[in-house]
């Protein structure tokens, strides 16, 4: 009963969902400020989720039934993601040992499940968006999982979240060591790919294919993905702050901190053209692929 | 072996503003062919035009496109003064003063809200708004100027129709003074930007000969090396009295593009600025009674570029002839050359990249099959539209319920 409402409730859907929705908020606010426009009121989100959930959902002919159950298997993973990372931000001392393996596998399933169902549904763009959400998936996931090796290093090998936050509560934020401000910012710059924000959103880019991935969904499905957009908004931030910046996860402390990895993406999402995909990929195993290598190896030699 | 895909821009789509339809012919993501179909927003403006009196036109012709609504009654002007004897013998000299600075506000405008569009198609939405929020005091120098931020209504044949006052003259150098560190930033910001660059950078490249072959005009031209500039080579206004120079790029692609018409801003306020400083006193309007019989072409460089227009007189009221070629519509057929060979995300900035204007360029289309050549006259075309009219009432009378 207590795991079902950890993951229903809290720290897992209902919460996650809501922070998620305000933080998109944050996004749209901050966006707007810095391209001179008033931005919506707090509670916009939310009215755009209510208002897809009654719309009518059309499925385009042809469409394979992975097409309507993709957006819920994104959706449930991320959900599950939410509730293992803030379990053990609350009480570090639970947890599995390999949660951190378990959360990085989770977070990959919406990408996944976006290239499925836009494969799915049987439109050009849509394919020409997920062969794109595939290809940048590759270019990310390497940097991502080498910039966690070396906080799994600086930790002394725990594979476990909240292990982790008590190595950091004990021995200091992850982050203050020449490696881990490499990892921190290669990991930085994959969450700006995995929330598919600019310059890093080619795979539903509106100017050149009319949304991608998106473009046939509506309604309900739609409205799931938002929703999954927006919790990833809430847990790739916060498996950030977890993992390098541990050290004090008082609620004042965590929300700043969140708050404070939350605006330095809005900023590079605001001050950087889109980069083709081909640019994308050549610049993640170019520079956070090797940089991150870097930092693997410092942190071997402890620096 | 390679799968060919068709990838639709258009008719509706989210990339132009404007009704037109490209299809990318597509291999993966790159791009190996492409057809452009234009013809969505025809309104039959040379057609209207004829049926109205000398003094109406500008006010139909610069309702062809809201950016270039002043290039277009210009040339129109022009080409009716042509018969007259030429601008320069006909209209007052503050007129053609007044009538050089109304062009080249247009030109800041223009190359803003292109400056704006293309930020926003490369996923850049913030240089979008900025440019947007620098192109408002522009617009307001307009409404100080002429009375309105679009449709200007300043042209007349024979001069203009409001006279600039000696008190605005100073609170327009003074805005035009903010425009310039505007313009800086801009210049800094998309210039030495590498992320821009490299979006940009031999992107969509036009060549110098394939600019020839593809008659492009305008900045489009310039971007590729060609030196023309029709405010130079056929000079009106008072143009070959004011000390400006034409930009020219030689790289003929997408950023090279950017850099002349962020350039040719420069050029624009300072050109605007030596206007207010010589600008004589006196009549701006000549009073053209009668428009004698003959033939008339006027030229315009458009913020897109050259803008032409032919009118012919039969000395009475009404022009019998009125023939308009938009810059766009040289410009945009370039596109065939210019986005084969690059990638999808290539194809829809290089589409935007000769700042195309639909409504400006649209032509009635014809399809020509390949036994019976078919071409359309007037009558054909009142015909066609009689016959649809029959058939959608005719459409309207089977659906009413019995």
């Amino acid at each position: 009963m207590k795991a079902l409402f950890d993951y229903l409730i809290f720290p897992g859907f209902l919460f996650s969902a809501v922070i998620g929705l305000l933080a998109g908020w944050v996004d749209r606010k901050v966006t707007a400020r810095l391209q001179w426009r008033v931005g919506p009121p707090w509670y916009q989100n939310f009215m755009d989720i209510i208002k897809l959930f009654c719309k009518e959902t059309i499925v385009p002919e042809g469409a394979k039934l992975t097409f309507l159950f993709s957006p819920f298997f994104g959706l449930l993973s991320l959900a599950l993601v939410a509730t293992i990372l803030g379990r053990s931000i609350i009480a570090p001392a639970y947890g599995f040992i390999g949660d951190l393996i378990v959360v990085l596998y989770l977070l990959m399933i919406p990408a996944i499940a976006l290239i499925i169902g836009a494969s799915s549904s049987k439109n050009p763009l849509a394919s020409v968006g997920a062969s794109r959400e595939m290809k940048l998936v590759l270019a990310y996931e390497l940097p991502f999982i080498l910039s966690i090796i070396v906080v799994i290093i600086k930790s002394q090998g725990v594979i476990r979240l909240g292990g982790i936050v008590e190595h950091q509560m004990a021995f200091g934020s992850n982050i203050a060591s020449i490696s881990g401000v490499i990892a921190f910012l290669v990991a930085l710059i994959c969450v700006q790919a995995k929330l598919g924000f600019v310059p890093f959103d080619a795979s539903e880019s509106e100017q050149e294919i009319m949304g991608g991935v998106l473009i046939e969904y509506s309604g309900l499905p739609l409205a799931i993905f938002k929703l999954t957009k927006a919790i990833m908004l809430y847990t790739a931030p916060l498996l950030l702050m977890t993992l390098f910046l541990g050290k004090d996860l008082s609620p004042v402390f965590a929300v700043a901190k969140y708050i404070g990895i939350l605006v330095v993406i809005i900023l590079i999402k605001n001050t950087n053209p889109r980069l083709r995909i081909d640019q994308s990929v050549r610049f993640f195993w170019r520079f956070p692929a090797v940089l991150s290598l870097v930092a693997v190896v410092l942190a071997l030699f402890g620096k | 072996m390679s799968h060919r895909v068709i990838v639709p821009i258009g008719p509706y789509h989210p990339l132009q503003e404007e009704p037109e339809f490209f299809q990318l012919y597509v291999e993966g993501e790159k791009v190996v062919d492409i057809d452009i179909i234009i013809g969505y927003n025809h309104r039959g403006i040379e057609k209207l035009a004829e049926g109205k009196h000398y003094d109406q036109v500008p006010f139909l012709v610069e309702r062809i496109c809201g950016i270039c609504s002043s290039s277009h009654p210009y040339a129109y002007v022009l080409a009716v003064e042509d018969i007259l004897g030429g601008e320069a013998n006909v209209v007052p000299e503050r007129a053609l003063y007044i009538r050089t600075i109304v062009n080249e506000l247009e030109r800041i405008h223009s190359h803003l809200l292109w400056l704006g569009l293309a930020g926003h198609f490369i996923g850049y939405n913030t240089v979008w708004m900025w440019a947007w929020k620098y192109r408002e005091p522009v617009l307001d120098m307009f409404e100080m100027i002429t009375g309105n931020r679009n449709n200007y209504a300043m042209m007349k044949v024979g001069g203009v129709r409001r006279d600039i006052k000696e008190e605005d003259i100073s609170i327009v150098k003074k805005m035009l003074d903010e425009l310039v560190p505007a313009v800086d930033m801009f210049k800094g910001a998309v210039m030495d930007d590498p992320v821009i660059q490299a979006r940009l950078k031999g992107v969509g490249i036009l060549t110098k000969q394939q600019a020839i072959d593809w008659c492009v005009v305008g900045p489009t031209a310039r971007a590729s090396g060609l030196n023309i500039d029709v405010r130079r080579d056929d000079v009106y206004g008072v143009y070959d009295r004011l000390n400006w120079n034409v930009i020219i790029e030689k790289d003929g692609d997408i950023f090279a593009k950017t850099v002349v018409r962020i350039l040719e801003l420069y050029e624009c306020v300072s050109i605007i600025r030596q206007c207010l400083d010589k600008m004589p006193k006196g009549e701006i309007d000549a009073d053209v009674k009668d428009i004698p019989s003959g033939e008339g072409l006027g030229r315009v460089e458009a913020p897109r570029g050259e803008c032409l227009h032919y009118v012919k007189s039969d000395g009475t009221n009404r022009p019998v002839r009125h023939k308009i070629r938009a810059p766009s519509f040289m410009n945009v057929a370039s596109n065939k050359v210019a986005c084969i060979g690059g990638t999808i995300s290539d194809a829809t900035i290089t589409l935007a990249a000769v700042d195309p204007c639909y409504c400006c360029t649209e032509r009635v289309a014809v399809m020509r099959k390949s036994d019976n050549e078919k071409v359309l006259n007037g009558w054909d075309l009142i015909k066609l539209s009689q016959e649809k009219t029959d058939k959608i009432k005719e459409g309207m009378l089977n659906a009413r319920p019995q």
